[in-house]
């Protein structure tokens, strides 16, 4: 049994099971939601094996049937991969048990397939071992968000969507122009190789540049974060959660890889100061929005601004302290703006708006929910013990040891302007208004799924040393200075 | 010059180009059609990039890669297309409104 685990290819188990989930929904639309249960179960499992795997044996390639590199697709799998795989998969199960009981069933036969689709397209990214797949993953990841923003037909829905399609497309292909500027200087794809040939070239520097302009839109990084707030916002409920919990984590995790491996500091035209200048530009003015927003679910989407600002610090620390910091933020925000989204579906669902003046005693009517957003706001605040603080702490400390202490400055201010943002949505839900609506019964499942992703992102600092083990399996920071 | 590099600039020129209309032009096809424009330019440095000197045959790797570019760019300009016409539909227009409404 053990043997089997260990020697077992998950990582081609964790691409095939939501593409079947995808067809096997779109096929039987009678049985849809329990095979797309038994789908993200499958997966969750198929994650923890393949956890399993690296801890015991160390990160691993797989060639796909048989054929490597340079012709071959090579899947690659390390601690980097399995954090992502393993926020993909938990968040992946909340919103689908989530979305049963979010949308009517017509509009839940449409939702499973794109759904699956975009889990696939997340987890084909997270198990790249070359930068050329890394840009059809990255394409099909953005597409299937399109479409799921789209989902719902309105006409803000549509428009976002429209915007985030050119958003991503010029994204992509800025990134692409970069790959092909590698390709004919190294001559090859692979990360590994690359890591040993790369070396400082004006190709190199325009090629990094144009990569990291094209994340950093795909990430929404401030000043091109202009397609995020009203995608993230118009879109259904359960698809916000998954675009500010996972997608956009998505062109961030390339932007690291390259970062981290392919290209050793000082290789880039734009230096690692700049990228954290916007990231405290993104800090503040996405903090500001968030405050002035009147309704909940655009509050949510600028604080997802926000939040990737703070990501964007680790670039001027680059030390292996700041990457475990970074690191840990993506899976805390991942699971506590998940749980957000999903709060603020509930509400939506119950008072048919997200009005925040006119909310009507949420916390006696909605306790559940009210408490999973408070939770989830501890952990995007960064108090203890919410994941958010260890993932802040360590970055506080990267900036303190390097002597930089204006990046430790702003993320902790940057921390007052978030509970500003969370109180002000907790103090309105305790009044009573005016206003009357006709309200609806929310079904109890979507109540807890919502508290429990809000509880996992909390507990998450308490078993903080489970994923900074995880992260150095496969030594993704042999090369990086301790501090 | 030699003439890769001649075609690989005229490919570098074609994705400024597209970027530059897709920027400007406040038309939804004509903002697909300078998407495709850029990727086309992205393939053409590809494809001039790919030729080796003298009598070698050129490298297979970035015509796989031109080949898998154009079946994305495909699929993308087909939902792109798509999306407009729901949105012609939905607001009478085909262009994108400056500001978003709540």
């Amino acid at each position: 049994m053990e043997v089997i685990i260990t020697t077992f290819p998950w990582g081609v188990v964790l691409i095939l099971v939501p593409l079947f989930g995808a067809l096997s929904c779109f096929m039987w639309p009678n049985v849809a939601r329990y095979l797309a249960l038994s789908t993200a179960f499958a997966l969750v499992m198929s994650v923890i094996a393949l956890a399993v795997r690296l801890i015991t044996t160390g990160s691993y390639r797989h060639e796909i049937g048989g054929w490597g590199a340079p012709l071959g697709i090579e899947l690659f799998a390390d601690g980097l991969s399995l954090l992502m795989l393993a926020a993909t998969a938990v968040v992946g199960f909340a919103v689908t048990v989530y979305s049963i009981g979010y949308f009517p069933n017509r509009q839940l036969l449409r939702f499973l397939p794109i759904w699956f689709l975009l889990l696939a397209a997340l987890n084909a990214l997270f198990l790249s071992g070359d930068i050329f797949n890394l840009y059809v993953a990255l394409e099909l990841t953005g597409l299937a968000a399109v479409a799921l923003t789209a989902m719902s037909g309105g006409r803000a829905a549509l428009i976002a969507a429209m915007r985030y399609l050119f958003a991503t497309l010029v994204g992509s292909m800025s990134y692409l122009l970069g790959v092909v500027l590698i390709y004919h200087s190294f001559g090859s794809l692979d990360f590994m190789i690359l890591a040993e040939r790369v070396e400082a070239s004006p190709a190199t520097w325009s090629a990094l540049g144009l990569m990291s302009i094209g994340l950093a839109l795909k990430t929404a990084l401030f000043p091109l974060h202009f397609w995020l707030p009203p995608a993230h916002a118009s879109a259904p409920a359960p698809v916000s959660a998954a675009l500010s919990g996972l997608v956009v984590k998505a062109s961030f995790y390339i932007l690291l890889r390259l970062w981290l491996e392919v290209f050793p500091a000082g290789h880039s035209l734009i230096p690692g100061e700049f990228l954290g200048a916007l990231g405290v530009c993104a800090i503040f003015w996405g903090g500001l929005q968030a405050l002035r927003a009147t309704r909940l679910k655009l509050l949510i989407a600028y604080s997802t601004v926000m939040q990737v600002g703070y990501f964007f610090l680790v670039f001027p620390l680059a030390t292996v302290v700041a990457w475990h910091g970074v690191l840990f933020l993506l899976l805390s925000h991942a699971l506590a703006k998940a749980a957000m989204f999903l709060a603020a579906g509930n509400i939506i669902y119950f008072a048919g708006h997200d009005r925040i003046v006119d909310f009507d005693r949420i916390a006696q009517q909605l306790p559940m929910t009210l408490a999973a957003f408070a939770l989830a706001g501890v952990c995007i605040m960064g108090l203890p013990p919410g994941g958010g603080f260890i993932a802040k702490w360590l970055m506080v400390q990267a900036s303190l040891e390097s002597g930089q202490w204006w990046w430790a400055a702003a993320l902790i201010l940057g921390s007052l302007v978030a509970a500003a943002y969370v109180f002000k949505v907790v103090g309105h839900s305790f009044t009573q208004t005016t206003v009357r609506e006709k309200t609806n019964v929310v079904p109890v499942l979507m109540e807890w799924t919502a508290l429990a992703l809000a509880l996992a992102s909390v507990l998450l600092g308490l078993v903080a040393s489970w994923p900074l083990a995880w992260m150095e399996i496969g030594g993704v920071f042999a090369g990086v200075p301790a501090r | 010059m030699t003439t890769e590099t001649l075609y690989a600039l005229v490919g570098v020129g074609l994705f400024i180009l597209g970027l530059y209309a897709l920027f400007v032009r406040a038309n939804l096809l004509r903002k697909i059609l300078a998407a495709n424009v850029m990727s086309s330019g992205v393939f053409l440095v590809l494809v001039a990039l790919a030729r080796r000197t003298g009598t070698v045959a050129p490298d297979p790797v970035p015509h796989a890669m031109v080949i898998t570019g154009i079946v994305v760019a495909v699929s993308v300009t087909a939902f792109a297309l798509i999306l407009m016409l729901r949105i012609a539909m939905k607001t009478g227009q085909t262009e994108l409104p400056d500001t978003w409404s709540e």
